[in-house]
């Protein structure tokens, strides 16, 4: 009897519990949000193909994501005969559980931070590049050739790219000496770091934007599921629960490269000249606000651009996104030792 | 289909390779339509492109055989069905000459203006589907919008909007609507001012242009050898096109210059597609105001019998030349009917420009060729 | 230096498109060109000249004007019209007649190439406008034209 309370007692004293409901919070709030930007992403699509976008289900169809969710929910999971049963099963749970992980570093607002992390930016970094772990699971396990060819792709634009998300985070943290994401927070009340680094820093957001873009697998570089050469890429064969999974993951990793943007560039929950200081809670939509002005915009560039051609893709990163980053690292160390940022 | 034997290769840094097939079709969204690639491929790189053909195999030219020659007009239709005025064309003019009968002025006018919005109708589509095949969804709706403006004139002129049928053995099956010139005035200002917008949107683009520069090059030789036509002819420098060299209807009466590219890459077709469309703005301005009164058709026989011979007729459609050639016995069904569709000779070529270039490579190409896949399958 | 003015150029492109699919963003409020489609069914009207389905208008006596030449099933080109004829004593002449008993129409398997209608020289049957042709069973394509009980309208001969 005593045993069994005192664990119930390490339980509530350590406080897993907490834990498990901030979790649980999370967990709906972000799938939730995540559908929510597939309706953003059709509706802003159809607003760039002069078209309407779901109107159907639902008020102008804001339920026509959750009609989508319960039609993919309940569908039968398909899958080809002679796929590795594990690995085909096992793929999907990585790259969501990755990119939900990811969240919980985001400060919010200045309370509201479900894990401060003194390492943020490199777990952020550390946990996107596992996502592409299930990508390349997924494609390999399936036994089709358009998914496997989509999977190698991933596997080799993620990890050129990452080099870019890494060297152009770096860059800024070179500013703020800190890669905890309060901390970084902290550093911007003089100024937003992207007015702080001036020209370095534009050049690290616009490199960070690109490669994040390609993080994501989105158009243009969405070389993975690219469907009119691949069909669907990596997740061909996927069907129901398993399919929303990836295409779930897909969207709140828009959503998360936004947030590091918006957190490293942009002031985080800052608001601008401080005008709401005085409300905390504000926080929370600044913070907002300014993600989706970034995911607009990656909204905007897959609506435009072509896609291109895998070696193509190489190139950019390896003839210009790296080189121009590593240049743009040494002038903004420079910048910081000659004490030439732009202080409010 | 034989598989080949696939040898693993030792490449020289010691990995070992493997070629391996990949079908590609028949229902895949970069074949537009029911067209089956099978691909030899070593990674990315492709080694060898199979068309593999038959999946919508109608048998139009036999059918040909058992139909009166008014009826097989209607069967044309459903070869490029992008092209299916000019198609129509085609075996009008081929029955015409056959009957040695003189169409009035006016049809021969409106036959080129329907023929040349025909052809702009189908660059405008393959304008966005080629947008379409090279990742940038958005162009597909700019183009759809354009050729929803023909459309309407077909329609309302017509009857249809893709499968017309319009145009009879000595002449047009009706008059054109009223509204039929005043639509087509409205369209060319309207299209002027868009296909500026294409060139913002897609032309000068980088990425487009890295896609498409240099990939897929086709020299001049090549083409006349795999008996290219049309814009993908005329993209390796290769002057063929029928509507300057035998013009027919009224483009004898019209000045326009032929496009005529040299680098014979996918860029280079798509620069001579959308100069094409501009020319053939020009050849409507000019007949839109100078429609000559006139009858639409001259009487026929209700029952057409050709003279016994071999006739041939070969028009510009918006592929390239699209050819009849009708063998009769004098009876009121042709004897046998033979059509060379653009769409078949232009894919023939495709493993001569496909092999070496990457995936990616080959749906832009494949674009660029412009196929319609029941052009090719009769 | 080619580097550089490749990126600058480069990026001026991409800006260049930007541009052009932001301004439809902006305008996306009046430039759908999409048709709601059931919703707009009371609006949405077809070309006079839109071949939806070959009818036979009858007048307000229950009278066409198909003699029953039977011109129009020979220019079909797939079969799609049979007409089953007979011959009637005319009550005011006295001579006999050919008179349609059915001019049956499949639907089904028509072209819309509009011959027929065209080759009907008593301008019996015409293109109607409607498109909705979906039904559940295919044997409900099948149409008997003329309606039951009706006959020619006199003064139409063949
Ligand atoms: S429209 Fe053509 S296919 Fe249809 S019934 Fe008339 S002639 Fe036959
Ligand atoms: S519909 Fe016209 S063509 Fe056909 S049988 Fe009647 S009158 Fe003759």
């Amino acid at each position: 009897m005593n045993s069994i309370s005192n664990i119930i007692d390490w339980f509530i004293n350590t406080g897993v519990l907490n834990m498990a409901m901030i979790a649980l919070i999370y967990l709906t709030v972000f799938a939730v949000l995540g559908l929510f930007l597939v309706l953003l992403e059709r509706k802003v699509a159809a607003w760039f193909q002069l078209r309407i976008g779901p109107n159907r289900v639902g008020y102008l169809g804001l339920f026509q994501t959750i009609a989508d969710a319960l039609k993919l929910v309940s569908k039968e999971l398909t899958g080809t005969v002679k796929a590795d049963k594990f690995l085909y099963n096992l793929a999907p749970y990585f790259v969501i559980v990755t990119s939900l992980m990811a969240l919980a570093v985001f400060p919010f607002t200045k309370d509201l931070q479900a894990f401060d992390i003194n390492i943020g930016i490199f777990f952020l970094i550390a946990i996107s590049s596992i996502g592409v772990i299930g990508i390349l699971l997924g494609g390999w396990s399936s036994n089709n050739k358009f998914a496997l060819i989509g999977a190698m792709r991933s596997g080799v634009q993620t990890v050129s790219y990452e080099l870019s998300v890494g060297l152009s985070l770096l860059t800024m943290v070179i500013l703020t000496g800190s890669l905890q994401l309060s901390e970084i927070i902290e550093v911007q009340k003089s100024g937003w770091l992207i007015v702080q680094g001036h020209i370095p820093a534009i050049i690290a957001f616009m490199i960070y934007m690109i490669s994040g873009t390609a993080e994501t697998n989105r158009a243009p570089f969405d070389m993975v599921e690219a469907e009119s050469e691949l069909g669907a890429g990596y997740h061909t064969e996927y069907s129901g629960m398993k399919f929303a999974y990836f295409f779930l993951a897909e969207f709140i990793n828009m959503f998360i490269i936004a947030a590091i943007a918006t957190t490293i560039f942009f002031g985080g929950w800052l608001s601008p000249f401080g005008i709401t200081d005085s409300l905390p809670w504000m926080g929370l939509l600044w913070f907002l606000a300014k993600t989706f002005v970034l995911v607009f915009l990656m909204m905007w560039f897959r609506w435009t651009f072509p896609r291109l051609r895998v070696d193509q893709l190489l190139t950019l990163e390896w003839k210009y996104l790296l080189p121009i980053n590593l240049v743009n690292l040494v002038l903004m160390a420079v910048i910081v030792w000659l004490n030439l940022t732009i202080q409010i | 289909m034989e598989t080949a034997t696939l040898e693993p290769t030792i490449t020289k840094k010691g990995f070992k390779s493997e070629e391996y097939f990949i079908n590609m079709g028949p229902q895949h969204p970069a074949t537009h339509g029911v067209l089956r690639l099978l691909l030899t491929i070593d990674g990315e790189v492709i080694k060898k492109v199979e068309p593999d053909l038959g999946y919508i195999h109608r048998s139009i030219e036999k059918m040909c055989e058992s139909n009166s020659y008014q009826q097989i007009v209607h069967l044309t239709d459903r070869l490029d069905y992008l092209s299916s005025h000019i198609n129509n064309e085609a075996v009008c003019l081929c029955v015409e000459n056959a009957l040695e009968l003189e169409v009035p002025e006016r049809v021969k006018v409106i036959r080129t203006i329907l023929g040349e919005l025909t052809r702009i109708a189908s660059h405008t589509l393959w304008w966005g589907v080629l947008g379409m095949d090279v990742g940038a969804l958005t162009s597909y709706f700019y183009g759809f919008r354009d050729r929803e403006m023909i459309n309407d004139i077909f329609e309302e002129t017509c009857g249809a909007r893709l499968t017309m049928n319009y145009n009879i053995p000595g002449g047009l099956m009706e008059d054109i609507h009223p509204n039929f010139v005043k639509r087509v005035k409205e369209f060319i200002p309207h299209f002027r001012s868009k296909l500026p917008e294409y060139d913002r949107l897609l032309t000068g683009n980088i990425i487009f242009q890295k896609r498409t520069k240099g990939v897929g090059v086709l020299t001049k030789e090549d083409a006349i050898n795999f008996g290219a036509s049309g814009p993908v002819a005329r993209a390796s420098g290769h002057s063929c096109d029928v509507r300057k060299y035998h013009p027919y209807s009224a483009l004898d009466k019209v000045n326009f210059t032929e496009i005529l590219d040299t680098a014979g890459d996918s860029f280079a077709r798509y620069r001579v597609r959308i100069a094409e469309m501009w020319e053939s703005l020009d050849i409507i301005e000019q007949l839109i105001d100078n429609i000559p009164d006139g009858d639409h058709k001259v009487a026929t026989n209700a029952v057409i019998k050709l003279p016994k011979g071999d006739f041939y007729q070969k028009v510009e459609t918006a592929r390239g030349e699209f050819g009849v050639y009708i063998i009769s016995t004098g009876t009121k069904n042709p004897y046998r009917v033979k059509f060379r569709s653009p769409g078949l000779s232009n894919l023939s070529l495709l493993n001569h420009i496909a092999v070496g270039g990457k995936i990616g490579d080959l749906v832009a190409t494949m674009a660029t060729i412009d196929i319609v896949v029941p052009d090719i399958d009769r | 230096m080619g580097y550089f003015s490749n990126i600058y150029h480069g990026i001026g492109t991409l800006l260049t498109g930007m541009r052009v699919t932001g301004k439809y963003f902006l305008n996306a409020r009046k430039g759908a060109i999409t048709q709601q489609y059931p919703d707009n069914r009371d609006t949405l009207k077809m070309f006079e000249r839109f071949r939806g389905e070959v009818v036979m208008p009858h007048d307000e006596n229950n009278e066409h004007s198909c003699t029953g030449c039977q011109k129009c099933e020979l220019a079909c080109p797939n079969g799609s019209i049979e007409i089953i004829w007979d011959r009637v004593i005319d009550p005011e002449t006295g001579k006999k007649k050919k008179a349609i008993d059915q001019h049956i129409y499949h639907f089904g398997m028509c072209t819309q190439c509009g011959l027929c209608v065209d080759a009907c020289p008593s301008d019996a049957i015409k293109w109607a406008q409607n498109f909705e042709n979906s039904v559940y069973d295919r044997t409900q394509l099948t149409r008997i034209l003329n309606k039951p009980g009706s006959k020619v309208r006199a003064g139409v001969e063949e």
